[in-house]
């Protein structure tokens, strides 16, 4: 059956291991003073905004305990909302709040969340419950994004997002993360969203895992996970490369939504993104790595490495650029 | 980007593992370390500190000392005392440590090691001259309920060590009668004894024993009682009425007089603490120190307290090992990266099953207090520490309920680090919340593999005997994690992992 695969199998296909991405990619690439734009998601708004990278409106940063009872009157005017905290990751301790009813809130699942439960959210945010070492944390919270329609049909009560592996600033890899019950309306694979690996060269949909197993159709939905296309696909990757210049780090996950209003915005930015998505690709990283590795001289412009990114990947989803990855990469210096 | 060669790393783990093993082995050679922990003997190392005020004036510290204390032979005896001047006497059959300085002021403190050989049958009693019953005065009405007493014991025995043993039976009662009563109200049990016996013509006398468990601190000594039968001193524990010298028990004293005199200070005391080696066979023959530089690296040569909690620190970079091999190459995530080990530490010194229990007991009652405390919407540090002060009532309750049951556990569940737990207990009820139970079992579970194994390495005989006596190999402990922060190839699980790959290949 399919319970185990070869180390030789995977290393003919190429496929990133977690170790290697620690060492090679993310020690190698990633300059430790960067992270706290990127673990920080206000900074990263911040970030986002000096570069011309749209994200979701910031309606309210909640600093202190005392500031909680304020937040809670000027919350009483909005329907829609997200609160996160800064320092979160994995989806960690994300409301999104999707409507009301009376004086309760609703989650994009429908269940209810009371005053006093958002109150109790926010002190264990400041109190950084689920901030990284535990250290205190601010919470913020951000406008809710309303997915566009076309692709919010496939996503279980939650924003589907787009991950784009940006290497060095080429996209080199990315799928769609459509949220699922399971996930409770959060599009964070672990919690079970279902991932669907996209064609780099057209944002068509190539394969779906959901917690590591391949899936055809949306497990709540029912739908073909095959037929999805995401539309601006040049300008979503474009959006993604830019923000290489924005942080300056080599190996990032950047995640993008698609607003019904407002169009593709910047959801966050990772430092160490997931493994999950070669497996949504059906295929490894390494080539692609390899590949941007060996550019005798790298692009300038986003728009240009997008472009070569996208040409790549054009003549088929998969297999052509594999110049079956080499024995060792021997150092590049970028 | 940052990008250097790893050949010049990988020469220096070479030599980090060359430079462990060469210095083992030199040890090894040198000093006829085994490497193996089965040729050892047991050595006890017992500290004697000696602790007063001085007020200024001329000092001088007498300690009695064992003399051929029955059941041990002496290996090494040391002085350790800056500014005084240290002799050993023997007088009149006594051994003393004697300390002496010109002036002192201030707290004062003297210690005297000494390095002791369970041999038994070895020491044998040496008497020169038959000890007479010493004369004792009692005053009324003492005087009759020792009459009354004796005669009821005499009654009851045939000899003087039967004697010996009623009267300890009649003292100990849980509800001693009028007579032992009103006498155990004027002296302690041991010294109670010793006079009755004496009345009755049988010579007694009161010895200091200690008894010896591996890494006590504050220790104090014990009266035992030894009587005379004519031919040898026989020695009964007073307080039970057990019959000879146990196993476990040094008589630090046997001789009349106090164990401390101190001229020219006050409030003196004296404790000791004690620690259980194991020294090679060869090495107990030469027994004293010899002046080569791999002795003075010998750990051996720290202060016993030290040395016990050195002995448990030493096996923490074999946990590290553990967790690394387990993270690294395994794949198996854990709640809290060296929070395993940490368990593993405790588990060593509960040993592994009621460890294990108490574990997983602590965890579980945990788990249930923290889902009331969060239904009182408390702030996330105060929720901690209420969890700490929880923890350490529920431990108490645990203890308690294990000692009651008859399980000396209770005592070393303190070990389990309370901090730890309470965080642990904290993380576990978010993950279940937000994750639901299946993460809490993989990554509880998976710290309990990790800590079970890191346990069973720690534990294993050799690993203590080899961290302790080779510190050294420490450096290829060392070597080997560095190598394996290095490893860039699949780990185990994610060979499963990545299981669905196979459909695409080609
Ligand atoms: N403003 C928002 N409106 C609606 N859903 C959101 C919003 N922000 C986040 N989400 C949902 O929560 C998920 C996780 O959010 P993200 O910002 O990526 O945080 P994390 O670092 O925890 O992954 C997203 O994938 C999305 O489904
Ligand atoms: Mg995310």
């Amino acid at each position: 059956m399919m319970r185990w695969i070869r180390p030789r199998a995977l290393q003919q296909q190429g496929m990133l291991s977690m170790n290697q991405r620690n060492i090679d990619y993310i020690g190698r690439y990633n300059d430790r003073r960067a992270y706290p734009l990127v673990d920080n998601k206000l900074k990263t708004k911040t970030l986002a905004d000096t570069w011309d990278v749209p994200s979701p409106a910031l309606l309210q940063v909640v600093k202190a305990q005392h500031e909680i009872h304020q937040f809670l009157d000027y919350v009483a005017a909005l329907d829609g909302f997200a609160i996160k905290p800064a320092k979160g990751s994995g989806g960690k301790g994300i409301l999104v709040i999707a409507g009301r009813e009376g004086n309760d809130f609703i989650k994009p699942s429908g269940s209810r969340v009371s005053l006093i439960d958002i109150e109790r959210h926010l002190s264990n945010i400041l109190a950084g419950l689920y901030s990284l070492g535990g250290s205190p944390d601010v919470a913020i919270i951000e406008a809710l994004v309303r997915a566009d329609p076309l692709l919010s049909r496939y996503s279980h009560q939650g924003v589907p997002d787009i991950r784009v592996l940006v290497f060095k600033g080429y996209p080199v890899m990315a799928m769609l993360r459509l949220a699922t019950a399971a996930s409770d309306g959060k599009a964070n694979l672990h919690q079970g969203a279902v991932g669907v690996g996209l064609n780099l060269a057209n944002g068509h949909a190539l394969n779906a895992v959901q917690f590591d197993q391949p899936i055809e159709q949306h497990p709540d939905t029912g739908l073909p996970l095959k037929d999805i296309h995401i539309t601006q696909w040049a300008y979503l990757l474009t959006m993604a490369s830019r923000c290489y210049e924005a942080t300056g780090l080599g190996y990032m996950g950047v995640d993008l939504v698609v607003d019904a209003f407002q169009g593709p915005l910047l959801l966050e930015l990772n430092a160490r993104p997931g493994l999950a998505i070669q497996i949504a690709n059906g295929e490894g990283l390494l080539p692609r790595l390899n590949a941007v590795e060996a550019l005798p001289r790298p692009h300038l412009t986003p728009e240009a490495r997008v472009a070569w990114a996208r040409e790549q990947a054009a003549p088929s989803a998969s297999g052509v650029l594999c110049s079956r990855p080499s024995t060792r990469r021997d150092g590049v210096p970028a | 980007m940052r990008q250097y060669s790893r050949t010049p790393f990988r020469i220096g783990i070479g030599l980090l593992i060359l430079a462990g093993v060469s210095l083992a082995t030199i040890r090894h050679l040198e000093l006829g370390v085994p490497w193996w922990p089965g040729e050892q003997r047991p050595v006890w190392r017992v500290e004697a500190r000696v602790d007063f005020q001085a007020s200024g004036e001329p000092v001088s510290v007498r300690l009695n000392i064992p003399d051929q204390p029955p059941g041990f032979r002496i290996l090494t005896e040391q002085a350790t005392s800056p500014g005084y001047g240290f002799t050993l006497q023997e007088q009149q059959g006594e051994r003393f440590a004697q300390w002496d300085i010109r002036q002192a002021e201030g707290p004062q403190t003297l210690f005297f090691k000494t390095r002791l050989l369970p041999e038994p049958q070895a020491a044998q009693d040496r008497e020169s001259e038959l000890p007479t019953a010493s004369q004792v005065f009692l005053e009324e009405p003492s005087a009759t309920a020792a009459r009354a007493l004796l005669t009821q014991a005499q009654a009851q025995s045939s000899g003087p060590a039967s004697l010996a043993r009623a009267l300890i039976r009649q003292l100990t009662r849980a509800t001693p009668d009028q007579n032992a009563q009103l006498l155990l109200d004027h002296a302690a049990l041991a010294e109670t004894l010793a006079q009755l016996l004496n009345h009755a013509g049988i010579p007694a006398r009161l010895v200091d024993g200690l008894v010896l468990e591996d890494a006590r601190r504050q220790q104090r000594l014990l009266p035992w009682l030894q009587i005379h039968d004519g031919n040898h001193w026989i020695t009964f524990n007073p307080r039970t009425g057990e019959q000879g010298v146990p196993e476990q028990v040094l008589l630090w004293r046997q001789a009349r007089g106090p164990v401390l005199e101190v001229v020219g200070g006050q409030d003196s005391q004296v404790r000791f603490s004690m620690l259980r080696q194991t020294l090679p066979a060869t090495q107990v023959g030469q027994a004293t120190a010899t002046g080569s530089v791999m002795t003075a690296l010998s750990l051996y040569q720290l202060p016993v307290e030290q040395q016990g909690m050195f002995r448990l620190l030493l096996l923490m970079p074999f946990g590290a090992l553990v967790v690394c091999v387990l993270r690294i190459l395994i794949g198996i995530r854990t709640a809290g990266t060296f929070m395993p080990v940490l368990i593993a530490v405790a588990f060593v010194q509960t040993s592994l099953l009621p460890g294990l229990a108490a574990f997983l007991s602590l965890i579980t009652l945990g788990l249930l207090l923290r889902g009331y405390l969060s239904s009182l919407n408390l702030l996330l540090v105060s929720r901690i520490s209420a969890m700490i002060v929880l923890v350490l009532f529920l431990t108490a309750a645990l203890s308690l309920i294990g000692y009651h049951m008859g399980f000396s556990t209770g005592m070393t569940l303190t070990f389990f680090p309370m901090v730890i737990l309470a965080w642990t207990i904290e993380r576990m009820s978010i993950l279940w919340d937000e994750e639901g139970p299946h993460e809490v079992f993989i990554q509880g579970g998976g710290s309990l593999l990790v800590a079970i194994l890191a346990y069973l390495i720690m534990s294993a005989p050799l690993a203590e005997h080899l961290s302790f006596n080779f510190p050294e190999l420490h450096l290829v402990v060392l070597g080997l994690i560095l190598l394996l922060g290095q490893y860039t190839g699949y780990k185990l699980t994610e060979l499963r992992r990545f299981a669905p790959m196979r459909r695409y290949s080609t």
